[in-house]
């Protein structure tokens, strides 16, 4: 593409913004579509063929119903927290390479950009609880800061471990060093990382803690804390945190795909390399559903057990290991 | 640190205490049962429940309805267990008057009744895992009670609140093709309950949920009246149909499922296990039914019981449920006096739930499978 400059970025930012709300809305139908298969029921089938016109009613209905912001909460705080959630989720996706062309902005320091922006969304779920003066979103709020910061550890001792097999924090050259043959994805690089897929399985349940996605949605827990931080929201409010929920889940699979998956490399060699991106990102996305309609909730301190004695220590041990792995050979 | 010491220390720090005010609306009360928590941090220092939010005045209604008019109210106590509800009642009348029942009539009554008991625990293991935060297997167990709510539409002609069972009998004789369902039953049942053990029970994340998870002691269950299957996840092996004998259960062979863990796994496990112990009865009870009437001939429409005072004790769905009627010699009831499982149950959580954590109280709370209409009546 040789459109000018800022051409070119407001055409990715419009396109990017598109991209999220397209997958907010169709990987919700998705979601319904997969829970009613795993539960023996249609989901949705109403409104237009196979119910893929039901995202768009849900939308109208969210959008047009009244926004009630109770007159205790901090009004500042309150309306500010959506938009923390979603925005992170967008700037993330600026640095994260479709295919080898298909990047809005390749930053040498891309890595650390999606996490600094990924670390944001933790602040977002503890503003809303905070603001909304709810005892349940309080709970909510406790629960998300030390889940998060109990998982970005881990998650970020095993992207370390990538950083020190491919030198570099750009996305993009992560990527092209797992060109060739599948075997030399990341996950399968066992002469760099003899752990290679437990690396893969720790960042994989560090994404969806991180997320709040099941079987670690602590900050929601419907049948504990009611709906948690956003127990306060209604209409479009609650909509946008339902929207950037989904962005956040859509940039931690780009980047699972992209770090261990090869990213846009295409295993037999044909068709083009955003397909064989999506295709990835989107079997991790069906996981992460298939999970949650899988399994019950964990209990908050097993959860943090899991990180603090589990996964921190395994990913230490990657870590170690691969720094000797790649000293010696 | 334990969490009795976590509360001791945090009063020693002097953190301050909230309430927490669960319900009446709340996703995981099932009903309208509040409990108010005192607590410390995601700790339960104490737990208050508040019922009679559903308080109907069963029991005063009984006063001013004749004996047979107030059957259909028997029913809506526990609209989960209907079938016992109506058995305790029925019984209980006809002790009173002394109304022989025939023996086809007392098979029927077994069988639906422990038709309805499947259902009903079927409706617990849903609700109970949605608590835990795992939908799917409500659909499963709905699929499965979709069924027996089915077979029992066929003769009962409701789906919930059944009024079959008539003094000396029950309304209407069952036919083969609700025999032949009930014999399909069970061999299909046995088979979900093979995948319910494998796909539920044996998960990682619910057995460390549950096991270990608001243990019950015999002395809890002693000093708060606890029955059925909370009682038998403790360790005591007490079932009315047993110990009390009634109808022709006396005849039928089955087992009293109890774990002396009493840990809410102990009462998952009973509850999973008397599924399989009430498809031995129907079994059973469906190859040993006569032929015969289904209802005693002669029993007036305008009851008028001796003047007295009259018990029956069952095993309803949730524990022991007795009735107790009062007759003055009249065509109403002098009193109707329901002692529910439930109510007995709930008060336990007070003790059972201190110094528990929110999501593991929210568990404990699952697993005594209350009833809220139960507790308020």
């Amino acid at each position: 593409m040789n459109l000018p400059e800022p051409i070119r970025l407001v055409a990715f930012l419009v396109g990017l913004m598109a991209f999220v709300g397209f997958n907010a809305a169709y990987l919700v139908w998705a979601e319904r579509k997969g829970s009613g298969r795993f539960q023996r029921r249609l989901g949705p089938t109403e409104v237009g063929f196979a119910g893929l016109l039901q995202p768009i009613a849900d939308s109208i209905k969210l959008l047009t119903k009244q926004l009630l912001v109770p007159p205790t909460v901090d009004g500042l705080l309150f309306r500010a927290a959506p938009l923390l959630v979603i925005i992170p989720a967008m700037v993330s996706l600026a640095v994260i390479p479709f295919s080898e062309n298909l990047v809005a902005r390749d930053l040498h320091l891309g890595l650390l950009v999606v996490f600094s922006f990924g670390s944001i969304h933790v602040l977002a779920v503890m503003l809303a609880g905070w603001a909304s003066r709810n005892k349940y979103a309080i709970i909510s709020a406790a629960r998300v800061v030390s889940q998060n910061v109990a998982y970005e550890i881990p998650m970020l001792l095993v992207v370390i471990t990538i950083l020190m097999t491919t030198n570099t924090t750009s996305l993009s050259e992560i990527v092209q060093k797992q060109a060739g043959p599948f075997w030399h994805w990341n996950i399968f690089r066992l002469d760099q990382n003899p752990l290679a897929p437990v690396t893969f399985l720790v960042f994989y349940i560090c994404m969806l803690a991180e997320t709040n996605r099941a079987p670690f949605d602590m900050a929601e827990a419907e049948s504990e804390l009611v709906a948690g931080a956003i127990t306060e929201y209604s209409g479009m409010g609650f909509g946008v945190f339902f929207i950037g929920e989904y962005a956040n889940v859509l940039v931690g699979c780009a980047l699972a795909t992209l770090l261990f998956l090869g990213g846009w490399q295409s295993p037999i060699g044909v068709l083009p390399g955003a397909f064989w991106f999506l295709l990835k990102m989107y079997v991790l996305i069906f996981a992460v559903m298939w999970v949650r309609w899988t399994f019950p909730r964990t209990q908050f301190y097993t959860l943090l057990n899991l990180s603090w004695k589990v996964l921190i220590p395994i990913s230490l041990g990657t870590l170690v290991l691969t720094a000797i792995t790649l000293k010696l050979f | 640190m334990t969490p009795a010491e976590a509360i001791e220390a945090a009063r020693r720090a002097g953190n301050e205490t909230f309430i927490l005010n669960l319900g009446p609306q709340h996703p995981a009360t099932h009903g309208v049962l509040r409990i108010k928590l005192t607590m410390d941090g995601e700790y339960i220092l104490r737990a208050e429940p508040v019922a009679g939010y559903i308080h109907r005045m069963h029991e005063k209604m009984g006063e001013n309805r004749t004996w047979a008019q107030y059957l259909p109210n028997t029913s809506r106590i526990d609209y989960l267990s209907a079938m016992t509800y109506t058995h305790a009642y029925v019984a209980a009348v006809e002790r009173a008057a002394g109304i022989e029942v025939p023996r086809r009539a007392e098979f029927i009554r077994v069988i639906t009744s422990e038709l309805n008991r499947i259902s009903s625990h079927l409706v617990w293991f849903g609700a109970f895992l949605l608590d835990l935060g795992g939908f799917t297997p409500l659909l499963y167990a709905f699929d499965d009670r979709e069924k027996i709510l089915d077979m029992l539409e066929a003769i009962t002609g409701s789906r919930l609140t059944y009024c079959y069972y008539r003094f000396g009998g029950v309304y209407n004789d069952v036919d083969d093709a609700f025999l032949g369902a009930a014999r399909d039953f069970v061999p299909y049942m046995r088979e979900r309950l093979k995948m319910y053990e494998t796909l539920v029970t044996e998960n990682l994340i619910l057995r460390k949920r549950l096991e270990g998870i608001g243990p019950i002691s015999k002395k809890m269950c002693h000093k708060y009246g606890a029955t059925g299957p909370v009682m038998r996840g403790s360790g005591i092996a007490y079932d009315v149909r047993r110990m009390e004998p009634y109808s022709v259960y006396p005849e039928l062979e089955f087992d009293i499922p109890h774990y002396p863990e009493g840990d809410c796994m102990a009462r998952y496990r009973v509850r999973m296990e008397e599924m399989a112990q009430s498809l031995r009865i129907i079994e059973q009870a469906v190859a040993m039914i006569p032929a015969g009437p289904f209802q005693t001939p002669g029993v007036p429409k305008s009851l008028k019981p001796p003047a007295g005072d009259y018990c029956f004790a069952v095993e309803a769905a949730r524990g022991r449920l007795m009735v107790r009627i009062v007759s003055d010699g009249k065509e109403m009831p002098y009193r109707v006096r329901w002692r529910t499982p439930s109510f007995c149950n709930i008060t336990l959580f007070e003790e059972a739930s201190r110094g528990m954590m929110l999501a593991d109280a929210l568990a404990l709370l699952g697993s005594l499978d209350l009833v809220i209409p139960d507790i308020d009546r």
